[in-house]
């Protein structure tokens, strides 16, 4: 407990209020303006997965809603589980565009190493509700896949409670457990780019001699922002 | 400890308007225009799932064959090992025996479940009961000479349509056996047998999967469609679809020496894979790997006009 404090300010809620203003401002949450070297569109493939992560949730729910069996047997279902299908497809395709690209920016570099561990392990953790979706499907891929899958889970001991041939188990995993994961994760992931800001350039040395031309910052944002 | 040409100075320089708001609108816009458009064109697979009906009309020596494997033991469900029975140690990663720590989670008497079980569920067979009783009555040496002769049987039996002609003399009471569950698993009635259990609700395909993964039901499917293990197996899937492509490299390992001859292949991969997600994950603290990008500088392309506009400054 600080000295000085008022019993209001010590109350939980107004500590982690303060904490989460301290970490995250407002100009920090919703920037409407980034360092100069944020020109490429390379940085627009973390957007895009966000926005293909939302297409999968949404397209989900309307398949989830009317229960696993809807889209076999309805033009309207079927048609869903193709925007369910192509959005995990671009979800995936703009994820491992937006991995490279941060990988060739050591993206990890000024303390920010901790947004590639949590970026990285939602990567992980898409792959496996991917994976269990392919489970969900009710057809031949499912039969196929869960009778081929089961080898490598079984033999490292994974498959004594995560049993890929049990329908009811991995479709709870697909529709509950690994998207309220990944949606954490993604948000975790995208307060953590915001509080640090986007890494900046390799330092060359012709950079070291050129002019500071505004006031220093760190972590890539603004200094009367930081 | 980190190399400083390796860090990230604070940003000195100045900054441009952008618009978050607008560029996730127009990403979400996109996505969604591109979704839609890929579905009108390519909708998405849906191959119907085999039955153990389907599989016993269409191939029946097959499926006798597989049950009768069941029945004495020798099929590949029978000699697994955990999870599903104790008949073999499994696969194994040195002296790690991940495969046997957490026991028969999932057990599976193939005799009992895929034949003698739901034998027993059909209803006014007096002569059959007699029997199932005879056979489980007999010696392990008197079922496995059953069991034997029947098998040679069906590899000179013949099909017509979803009838077998077999000449099983001296397998005893296995040939009335098998009939009696051909004709069980013919009428749709194996299907629902294998799934049930002790509660009304049923979820969990288990057996029945393992039942049809021991015969050839699936992987000629599978292999008519380009599924199998050598020829990049699950990442793929019917028809032409990107499928899992995401897992390129863990299918990848299947392909090459020597995993793809190892009787461990399977735990050799996993722990690889383990291993490689592992490093993945840490590449920010593994030293050498986190320097690759200053090492081959492809950033340069991505910050090229940053880059070039240092070097303007400094001529100036």
């Amino acid at each position: 407990m600080s000295v000085g404090e008022t019993p209001r300010e010590r109350s939980w809620t107004a500590r982690v209020r303060t904490r989460a203003e301290g970490a995250l401002p407002p100009e920090k949450l919703l920037p409407d303006e980034q360092p100069a070297y944020v020109a490429s569109w390379i940085y627009v493939f973390g957007a895009l997965t966000i926005a293909a992560l939302l297409s999968i949730v949404v397209s989900g729910m309307i398949l989830g809603l009317k229960g696993p069996s809807w889209w076999h047997v309805t033009g309207i279902g079927r048609f869903f589980n193709g925007i369910h299908l192509w959005s995990v497809e671009i979800f995936f395709f703009a994820m491992v565009v937006h991995l490279w690209g941060k990988f060739w920016m050591g993206a990890w570099r000024g303390g920010r190493s901790g947004t590639w561990v949590v970026g990285a392990i939602t990567f992980l953790i898409s792959i496996a509700a991917a994976f269990t979706g392919y489970l969900s499907q009710q057809n031949f891929d499912a039969q196929w896949i869960s009778t081929q899958a089961k080898d490598g889970l079984n033999a490292v001991g994974i498959g004594a409670f995560f049993n890929v041939t049990n329908f009811g188990q991995m479709y709870t995993f697909h529709v509950i457990l690994l998207p309220v994961a990944v949606i954490a994760l993604t948000a975790w992931h995208v307060l953590l780019v915001r509080r640090h800001g986007v890494v900046s350039p390799y330092v060359r040395a012709l950079e070291a001699q050129a002019p500071a031309s505004a006031p220093a910052s760190g972590d890539g944002q603004p200094a009367e922002r930081a | 400890m980190t190399s400083p040409r390796d860090a990230a100075p604070p940003w000195r320089g100045p900054y441009r308007p952008y618009d978050l708001i607008k560029e996730l609108t127009i990403c979400i816009v996109v996505v969604a225009l591109l979704a839609v458009l890929l579905t009108i064109l390519f909708s998405s697979p849906d191959d119907k799932p085999s039955t153990v009906a389907s599989w016993a009309r269409a191939q029946p020596v097959d499926f006798l064959t597989t049950a009768t494997a069941e029945l004495d033991g020798s099929s590949d469900t029978a000699g697994y090992g955990p999870p599903y029975n104790h008949a073999a140690t499994g696969q194994v990663i040195g002296p790690l025996q991940l495969q046997k720590w957490l026991g028969v989670s999932h057990p599976i008497d193939t005799a009992v479940d895929y034949v003698l079980a739901p034998l027993a569920t059909i209803p006014n067979d007096p002569v059959l009961r007699a029997q199932i009783a005879r056979y489980v009555a007999a010696s392990p040496a008197q079922q496995r000479a059953w069991t034997d002769v029947y098998t040679a049987s069906l590899g000179r039996a013949a099909a017509h349509g979803t009838a077998v002609t077999v000449s099983p003399a001296g397998a005893g009471p296995v040939a009335p056996m098998m009939a009696s569950l051909l004709a069980l698993a013919q009428s749709s009635g194996l299907d629902g047998a294998l799934l049930t259990s002790r509660q009304f609700y049923q979820t969990d395909y288990t057996k029945p999967l393992l039942f049809m993964a021991d015969g050839s039901v699936l992987s000629d499917r599978a292999a008519a469609q380009h599924l199998l293990g050598e020829q990049w197996g699950m990442m793929n899937e019917t028809g032409s679809y990107p499928g899992q492509v995401w897992l390129w490299l863990y299918t990848f390992w299947y392909q090459i020496k020597p995993f793809s001859t190892s009787d461990n292949a399977d735990a050799l991969v996993w722990a690889l894979m383990m291993l490689l997600s592992l490093a993945f994950i840490c590449i920010p603290f593994i030293p050498g790997v986190r320097s690759i990008p200053r090492w081959i500088p492809l950033h340069r392309l991505i910050w090229r006009e940053h880059y070039r506009s240092q070097a303007r400054s400094a001529a100036s």
